[in-house]
């Protein structure tokens, strides 16, 4: 196959400004697959057609001149269903939020679509963002694009896979401990976890707020880099964001002279096939003029506990506004606290369930310091740990994941085994610091993929790498999409 | 106070402000008192999901002037946490509040009267909660209850001070001293009726001999409480209470109680065992605070003058202590007094006047000192013609009345009611022979000791007159013509 749904993000925006192809036949192209495989995928939770032809038909009003100047002018992109937008609905993947419709619009997709872009629809996701495989969403799994009886990966694997399965030409996703670029390595796609605060949140549905940032799931590095450009920069209504121009959008493809960090030893359980596709990249950018430099991650176990103390710390001060009073689930009861119990009895499923009640825990009078406290002082070694490591090295070369796309079912009744998934992307979020997955190839026909981080707004750089990788990966095809999927 | 049995009263505050900014702490909602309910709401103050809070620039500035009239040192590096707990009328299940890094701590308050001081431990920025409307007695037992958010995230800062106070009394003093020092500084409405101010009391009895940390008696505190005579009977009610518990040898229990205004007494809200544990935690939307201790200076220069000094200030003009308090007791009044010294009035009369007239009229009107028709100038100009003889007392009167109705100079009213004293002599002189002549009767009355006849001359002049002469002129002119000779 090859028309319209292969060109990449920049190839198509060239195309669109240039006149080889209308925004609305771009649009409608998509939204037809959408509608030939979304029930079968289950990628969207809703799906903006309306809207996104509506305004495609808009884009084509406008001057040569006006297309000029929108980077994203006619891009079909997914949103993440955690990120709000004043139309269509807003779920976050919760019973909680069914039926709410969100009052405003969140940053970034203000920014999408003041560049030219044209919302396509809200991609599933883990319930609230908390997961590593779509399973938690309460609308059913998303099935992974390569093979339908394994999962995208999450909790942006909606996102990824529409990214993949050209459901979407681009995404956003959220990125809290690896939602964006363990999605991204599943389903044989880009993802950037960017610089903490690179990103404004306003809008972006909260799970931790000191770890969350919205980036960019793409087919091309180029397209990543295209994304955030537009996305990125200061924003008054996010205080966390930085004072920070938007990293170059094409940055040079050359890692030679480039000090490469890779680990100097991989602990058990990592998949062979994770571990041969890492070093086969190594070799390669070793051959295109990198060093590489054995390193040591730092804590990578006690990054992971304490990734799992603060993140449902946060969150279960976070998901406290859902109490059935002022919007989505409401379960009238005797009293107002019976509300309380019954409303998030009913809306949350059982992760979430799990999440509050550990970060509650977490954060209890007399308990503070034993969890919170010592959480938050591992989180400073780990990002003193990196300032060490990239005194020493330009960037760091890791596995996205320890493993390859799982089957659905296969860690639910095992949460400690999902967790494990993150055990390479927690640590960047942690640190504050920019993390890049970028599919290496195919493997028995499932995505393989590394991960480049780096200092904090090093995403140029990153770019650089990136672009690096790809050109020495075979080129990812198109997945061939089945009916079926999971038995 | 010590109590019969030998305890010792000990009281401390928590009052809560709200500041009068534009908008709300976090979002552009306006602050607007009395708006229909939940028309000055958007997503960020009814907690959507997504929102993220904005830190009100001019809260802060509003919050480091009061913290620094009240002589507490400013923390530089500042920081929000977030307090977990559920109600109906918090729509994030958190309040944004400052925990174990406050703004300010360290401070004192003068008590009035006294040469005592309270100290404050510390000031600390947070936000409203919106407001509750029960149909029924209680939340708990209401059919419904309904929520009005215009109130959420307007600023607030709570005061606390050290448990310095030993008697409602110094409660009572306590609470005016510290209104009166805000109360120049344009912070807040300081409103405790609308709830712009509250107050919560914490009271504990300290039995004789009791060596160990006040923090760690048996405290009850008085939660809002909407006037200051009902904090001073709440504070009464409680030490009668407490201190009849532990007579027969009770204890007393660590809770929060309501003042109940009907009966008089404190009613148990909730134990304080079974209170929320608030789970704080740093507010990680909001970086730290921090303040260039240039612009801290600023603000401490920026501070007007305070009541103290206003005192001080009023006395050195010559104004009687007692006067002085009562004109610095509203900084509008002794800001009024200064004015109208300012465009030319002398001190003391100001202050009779102001007091008396003046402040009548003020509040008959509904107004604060120097705002509608009665300006500094016109008042100092009422003054001047008195002080020049062109206007008696009485007239004068009649002309500040004639302001307030007509929104005219003095000088025109005068022009416009022909109102000027008679005081030439000669004129009256004249005016004086005719009245005699024209009252033989009352006159030869008069002459034989009946002192009343002399009323009636005199009305009869000021009738002459039309009311402009100087009384006290007439009443002597017509002594030395009817007795002859020097009248005294």
């Amino acid at each position: 196959m090859s028309g319209p749904l292969d060109l990449s993000l920049t190839e198509a925006v060239g195309a669109t400004k240039s006149g080889g192809i209308s925004t609305s036949e771009l649009v409608r192209a998509y939204l037809a697959r959408i509608a030939r495989w979304n029930d079968t995928y289950h990628v969207f939770l809703d799906v903006l057609e309306e809207s996104a032809t509506r305004r495609a038909r808009e884009l084509e009003q406008l001057s040569a001149e006006e297309r000029e100047a929108l980077p994203l002018y006619g891009a079909p992109i997914a949103i993440k269903d955690n990120l709000v937008l004043d139309r269509g609905s807003t779920t976050a993947g919760s019973r909680i939020l069914e039926g709410y419709h969100a009052p405003y619009a969140a940053t970034v997709v203000e920014r999408l679509e003041r560049a030219g872009a044209v919302v396509l629809g809200k991609a599933n996701l883990d319930e609230f963002a908390m997961g590593s495989s779509t399973e938690h969403s309460a609308y059913g799994p998303t099935l992974n694009p390569w093979d339908p009886a394994r999962v995208p990966g999450g909790s942006s694997g909606g996102s990824a896979a529409a990214v993949a399965a050209r459901l979407g030409l681009a995404a956003l996703g959220s990125d809290t401990g690896g939602s964006i670029r363990q999605p991204a390595a599943y389903c044989g796609v880009v993802g950037l976890l960017p610089t903490y605060g690179r990103v404004s949140r306003y809008g972006l549905i909260a799970f931790a707020s000191s770890l969350d940032q919205v980036g960019p799931i793409t087919r091309t590095v180029d397209d990543a880099a295209a994304l955030l450009a537009v996305i990125a920069g200061f924003d008054p209504r996010d205080q966390t964001s930085l004072h920070e121009p938007p990293p170059a959008v094409f940055p040079e493809a050359s890692v030679k002279g480039l000090r490469l960090g890779v680990l100097s030893s991989y602990p058990d359980g990592m998949d062979p096939v994770v571990r041969a596709a890492l070093e086969q990249t190594m070799r390669a950018l070793q051959d295109a003029g990198a060093h590489l430099v054995p390193v040591e991650l730092p804590e990578p176990t006690r990054a992971l506990a304490a990734y799992y103390v603060i993140a449902p710390a946060e969150a279960s001060s976070n998901l406290s506004r859902y109490d059935g009073v002022r919007y989505g689930l409401r379960k009238d009861a005797e009293g107002l606290y019976a509300l309380y119990d019954e409303t998030r009895a009913a809306g949350f499923g059982t992760e979430v369930k799990n999440r509050v009640m550990l970060g509650t825990f977490a954060l209890s009078a007399g308990y503070y310091d034993a969890y919170y406290g010592r959480a938050m002082a591992v989180r400073k070694t780990i990002a003193e740990g990196y300032d060490r490591i990239f005194g020493q090295v330009d960037a760091l070369l890791c596995p996205t994941t320890p493993d390859l796309p799982f089957r659905l079912g296969e860690r639910l009744a095992d949460p400690w085994r999902m967790y494990l998934s993150d055990l390479y992307t927690v640590s960047f979020n942690l640190a504050g610091l920019p993390a890049l997955s970028v599919p290496t190839g195919l493997h028995s026909g499932l995505p393989t993929a590394v991960q480049v981080a780096g200092p904090r707004l090093s995403e140029t750089l990153l770019f650089r790498i990136g672009r690096a990788i790809e050109s020495v990966a075979p080129p990812m095809p198109a997945p061939d999409l089945k009916e079926g999927g999971a038995a | 106070m010590t109590l019969d049995n030998g305890a010792e009263v000990i009281i401390g505050f928590e009052v809560h402000l709200e500041l009068n900014t534009a908008t709300k702490l976090f979002c552009p909602c306006a602050t607007a008192f009395g708006a229909a309910p939940n028309t000055s709401v958007c997503p960020v103050c009814l907690g959507h999901p997504g929102v993220l809070p904005a830190l009100n620039q001019e809260a802060v500035a509003l919050a480091v002037r009061a913290a620094v009239a009240l002589g507490c040192r400013i923390n530089l590096v500042s920081r929000f946490d977030r307090k977990n707990y559920f109600y109906a009328d918090l729509p994030k299940g958190y309040q944004i509040s400052q925990f174990d890094r406050p703004l300010a701590e360290s401070g004192s308050v003068a008590l009035l009267g006294t040469d005592r001081k309270v100290r404050i431990r510390r000031i600390h920025m947070e936000e409203e909660a919106g407001k509750l409307n029960h149909e029924g007695e209680s939340l708990w037992t209401a059919d419904s209850s309904l929520v009005d958010f215009n109130r959420a995230g307007i600023p607030l800062i709570e005061i606390v001070s050290e448990p310095d106070m030993r008697s409602p009394e110094d409660g009572r003093l306590y609470l005016h001293s510290l209104i009166r020092t805000l109360s120049y500084l344009d912070v807040s409405d300081l409103r405790m009726e609308e709830g712009s101010l509250r107050c919560d009391a914490n009271i504990s009895l300290k039995p004789a001999g009791y060596e160990g940390d006040l923090e760690d008696l048996p405290r009850v505190e008085l939660k809002n409480v909407n006037s200051i005579r009902n904090v001073v009977r709440g504070l009464e009610y409680e030490i009668a209470r407490q201190a009849a518990l532990l007579d027969v040898g009770g204890t007393v229990a660590r809770e929060t109680r309501g003042f109940d205004d009907a009966s008089g007494t404190t009613l148990s809200q909730r134990s304080k065992e079974a209170a929320n544990d608030y789970r704080y935690f740093p507010e990680p939307d909001l970086l730290p605070l921090r303040l260039e201790a240039a612009w801290v200076d600023e603000v401490r220069q920026a501070l007007p003058m305070l009541p103290e000094a206003w005192a001080a200030k009023m006395m050195g003009y010559g104004v009687r202590g007692q006067d002085a308090e009562v004109l610095v007791s509203d900084p509008g009044l002794v800001r009024f007094a200064e004015a109208t010294h300012a465009a030319g009035a002398p001190f003391p009369d100001v202050v009779s006047w102001i007091l008396g007239d003046v402040a009548r009229l003020q509040n008959a009107h509904h107004l604060p000192y120097g705002e509608g028709p009665l300006c500094a100038e016109r008042l100092a100009r009422l003054m001047a013609l008195i002080g020049d003889g062109t206007l008696s007392g009485r007239m004068a009167k009649e002309v500040l009345e004639a302001i307030y109705d007509d929104d005219e100079d003095p000088d025109a009213i005068v022009a416009a009611r022909g109102l000027r004293q008679v005081s030439d002599i000669d004129a009256l002189t004249i005016i004086v022979g005719t009245v005699i002549d024209a009252n033989g009767k009352v006159a030869e009355d008069f002459r034989a000791g009946k002192d009343k006849a002399l009323a009636f001359l005199v009305g009869q002049v000021m009738k002459a007159t039309r009311g402009q002469a100087e009384p006290a002129v007439v009443n002597r002119l017509l002594r030395e013509r009817l007795l002859g000779g020097n009248p005294l």
